[in-house]
């Protein structure tokens, strides 16, 4: 394995293992918030065991999220130092405001998990609130450092060196809003169908258990909601994306030949040698819609690029078709949700709607790392696009696999204590929280 | 600005030894802190030890804003060793947390109590062995040498080791100290009180023993130690509060010997800041990083400045709060 493979790679594993816990760190919070709150107006015994019992989930998730990120601050620069070098200066301030609402989290999730008996009620529902805001907030400043590095902004390079470096413009980038939006209620909608998922499975096994049943409802409420505007954020994405980086879009809709109109390619199976797309379906004139609002424009193909400066076209179609359907389907079953609370109230306990819900359990989660899969492998061959090369920016350490080799091992095993470690807190459930034994 | 960041840079540093050290240390002593050690240990780091890793954090987004080359320069230079830290703090934080909210008490416990040990000595020693290669000089900025003169030799020598060791000896010292009023039987407090002890006089011998290997790998810090009135002032009086410290220990009060304490380490890291200021890697050709060559630009700097009084403003309030919160929680356990 060269070098360069090995660090793109180990940033991959490092991150994507890292965006899970950051996506339950930003959510979670906010879910035991509104129990505890809901527990707090109505008194019913499951509202405040649900948050309770969450709450210990999170707090292993939160300390796995935290460590996985202080790897990453320094990842950055052990694999990518000819990129830090010159990004740290432009982009450090996100990072640093980051790092304050890092703070604020883990010291307001200190109170909230330990201070259950030690604070007036309300004061303690409000550190859960903290724990949302600042959790949503550090999502949204590191996501402008990865913005900026799809729409560099905020200095001008100059001979290899960066100058007038404006942090302020650099972190109000021009894709800063986009992405922060589509990450967001990716959290969302990921860790809020994960968490329904499991209850509902649960909930297959023991009919009528009341905090199982209570959980789900939570959970779907906040994952309806962002699932369905989930997919106008990524049409907001898209023509932002069609705009800045006419090539990832290019790629991720395999479009290899400039067309006006464009036909939206859905599914398929693209050919590089042949650049064509095999087994697809063609919508005439959509593509031109979607990229620019009209059904008559010109969207730029890869031909217009050199092939020095392509995508790999096959890994960012697929995972853009993987992120697409995956949105639709949960939009599709967010828009069910509300429809049956509002009017059929009794479907939502049938048990083809649990399996179905029990089966989404981790799509919001393949989505999360196919849409990073686009953004990140959309912008090779640039780390910083049109001014810097990924393999300008490499360490020119050798002999980098094997710090993959271990970091993926280290996180593998992890993953798996993990899934254990859930499995046995939730066997305990039943023992420690009354409303778990209760029927309705 | 520069002095203002350069100022900011410390404190974390110096919060992230005291703070963290104690958290680091906390899983030294507990191997030989008996039985009721490791319930005394996680209860008292579980709800501040992610908070008290955020100093690392900030310290990092400071140097690679701030002082970018330096970033770039140890990230490529001390990959292995800081790959290591990595490692250690993966391993630490999630062997400790599995451990305390783990619901069911069985075999998997050892395995967890053997990792969080380990971790916390190992990491705190490559820390040592990064810090200790910052300042020996054999690091190069031109990547002309072999693989074992680039990236191995500059920290895999004998005085980076006792630079590892005498972080290992310090962080459970801190702990140590740290925990003698966390305990809650007289018993416990006197064992710890005792280990506090031995991990100070360790800590001395560590610290002879980086002087010494430092002449033997041809790097100067006696002399530049002399050079220095500011060094030569902190560490004579780290000397003079030596005995007070033990004086302490006879009839421990947490606040003053906490407070003493910290005064303590806090001028070893001053003392060793005056011999280095404004240094903070030295190179093999002599084209040292300081922080005024390497500083980033005023508005970066600027920015920084603004964000990290911002960050303080609301930090330092809510930590004080979560100690309090504490404080009245137990104070309330014991009158029950
Ligand atoms: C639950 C997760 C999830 C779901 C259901 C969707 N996305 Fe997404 N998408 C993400 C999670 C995500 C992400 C992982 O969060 C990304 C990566 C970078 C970012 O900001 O969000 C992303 C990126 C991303 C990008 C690239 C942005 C860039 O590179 O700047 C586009 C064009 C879309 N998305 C479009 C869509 C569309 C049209 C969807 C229709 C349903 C959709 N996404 C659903
Ligand atoms: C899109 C990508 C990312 C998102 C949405 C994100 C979000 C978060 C969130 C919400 C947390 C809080 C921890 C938790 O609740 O479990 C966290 C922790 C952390 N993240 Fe990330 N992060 C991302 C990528 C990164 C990157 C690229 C870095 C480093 C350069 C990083 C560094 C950190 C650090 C250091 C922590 C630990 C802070 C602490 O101790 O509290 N993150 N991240
Ligand atoms: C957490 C969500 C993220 C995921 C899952 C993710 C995923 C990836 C992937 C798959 C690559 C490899 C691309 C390739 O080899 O073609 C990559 C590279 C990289 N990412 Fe991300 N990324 C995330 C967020 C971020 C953020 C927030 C930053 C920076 C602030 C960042 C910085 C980088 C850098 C510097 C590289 C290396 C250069 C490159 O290959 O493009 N990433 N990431």
């Amino acid at each position: 394995m060269d070098d360069l493979l090995a660090a793109r790679l180990q940033m991959a594993v490092s991150l994507g293992w890292h965006i899970v816990f950051a996506c339950i760190g930003m959510t979670m919070p906010v879910l035991m918030a509104f129990s505890e709150w809901k527990w707090l107006r109505t008194q019913k015994q499951e509202y405040i065991d649900i948050a309770k019992a969450w709450s210990k989930g999170v707090a292993i998730f939160f300390a796995v999220g935290a460590v996985s990120g202080t790897v990453l601050s320094f990842e950055l620069g052990l694999l990518f130092p000819g990129f830090m070098k010159h990004a740290g200066p432009i982009i450090g301030m996100p990072f640093s405001w980051e790092g304050t609402a890092f703070f604020v989290e883990a010291i307001a999730l200190g109170v909230f998990l330990y201070g259950w008996d030690r604070l007036n009620k309300w004061a303690h529902w409000l550190s859960g609130v903290v724990v949302g805001i600042s959790g949503v907030m550090s999502g949204i400043f590191v996501v402008a450092a990865n913005a900026w590095m799809n729409s560099p902004a905020g200095f001008t390079w100059e001979n290899g060196e960066a100058t007038n470096i404006d942090p302020v413009a650099a972190m109000f980038n021009d894709a800063w809003f986009s992405q922060a939006l589509h990450m967001t209620l990716a959290a969302f909608v990921a860790t809020s169908f994960a968490v329904a998922g499991v209850h509902a499975f649960l909930l297959l096994k023991d009919r009528g258990n009341t905090f199982h049943r209570t959980a789900v409802r939570i959970a779907l409420s906040f994952g309806a909601v962002a699932a369905f505007l989930q997919p106008i954020s990524g049409d907001i994405s898209a023509k932002d994306v069609a705009e800045r980086q006419p090539a990832k879009l290019a790629a991720l809709e395999a479009l290899y030949h400039t067309s006006k109109p464009a036909d939206l390619v859905i599914g398929g199976i693209p050919n590089e040698q042949e650049e064509r797309v095999d087994y697809a379906i063609h919508v005439p004139g959509f593509l031109s819609f979607l990229a620019h609002g009209d059904f008559e424009s010109e969207v730029i193909g890869l031909d217009q690029f050199p092939k020095s400066e392509r995508p790999p076209v096959l890994i960012t179609h697929i995972a853009f078709q993987i992120m697409v359907g995956i949105g639709f389907l949960l939009a599709f079953a967010g828009l069910l949700f509300l429809v049956f609370s509002a009017r059929w109230k009794h479907l939502l306990s049938s048990t083809w709607w649990l399996t179905f819900i029990a089966c989404l359990t981790p799509l919001g989660f393949i989505a999360v790392e196919a849409g990073w899969t686009v953004t990140e492998v959309g912008r090779q061959p640039w780390v910083i696009y049109g001014v810097m090369k990924t393999k300008d920016a490499v360490s020119p350490m050798p002999g980098l696999q094997y710090s993959f080799y271990t970091i993926t091992t280290v996180y593998v095993l992890l993953t798996l204590i993990l899934v254990w470690l859930m499995r046995r807190q939730i066997a305990t459930i039943e023992t420690y929280y009354p409303s778990a034994r209760k029927k309705d | 600005m520069l002095q203002i960041i350069i100022i900011i840079l410390g404190v974390s540093f110096i919060l992230y030894t005291l703070l963290g050290g104690a958290d680091f240390g906390a899983g030294i002593v507990e191997t030989f802190a008996g039985r009721k050690g490791e319930r005394t240990i996680s209860k008292a780091i579980a709800p501040v030890w992610e908070a008290n890793h955020v100093w690392l954090i900030l310290a990092i987004v400071i140097l690679f804003s701030g002082f970018p080359q330096v970033y770039a320069a140890i990230s490529v230079a001390l990959h292995i060793p800081l790959m290591v830290v990595l490692l250690g703090i993966v391993l630490r934080g999630s062997s400790f947390t599995f451990r305390h909210y783990d619901v069911t008490h069985d075999s998997s416990h050892k395995y967890y109590t053997f990792f969080f040990k380990v971790s916390s000595f190992v990491t705190p020693v490559f820390l040592g062995i990064t810090l200790g290669a910052m300042i020996l000089g054999k690091i190069s900025l031109e990547n002309t040498g072999s693989f074992y003169e680039q990236y191995i030799m500059p920290w895999f020598n004998v005085f980076c080791l006792s630079m590892g060791l005498f972080s290992a000896a310090l962080f459970g010292y801190i702990a140590a100290v740290f925990l003698i009023s966390e305990a809650t039987y007289p018993i416990e407090q006197k064992r710890y009180t005792r280990l506090a002890k031995v991990f100070l006089l360790l800590t001395l011998a560590m610290g002879m023993l980086v002087f010494a290997t430092a002449e033997a790998e041809d790097h100067h810090l006696s002399n530049a130690f002399f050079a220095s009135r500011l060094s030569i002032a902190a560490f004579g009086i780290v000397v003079l509060l030596t005995p007070v410290i033990f004086y302490l220990f006879r009839h421990p009060d947490a606040l003053k010997l906490r407070a003493a304490v910290s005064v303590h380490v806090t001028l070893v890291m001053l003392g060793w800041f005056a011999i280095q200021f404004p240094i903070l890697v030295y190179e093999r050709n002599g084209n040292h990083l300081t922080f005024y060559n390497t500083q980033a630009p005023y508005a970066t700097l600027y920015q920084l400045v603004i964000a990290l009084f911002v960050g303080l403003l609301l930090v330092l309030p809510s930590f004080y709060f979560l100690f309090k919160v504490f404080k009245k929680g137990d104070e309330q356990q014991l009158h029950s």
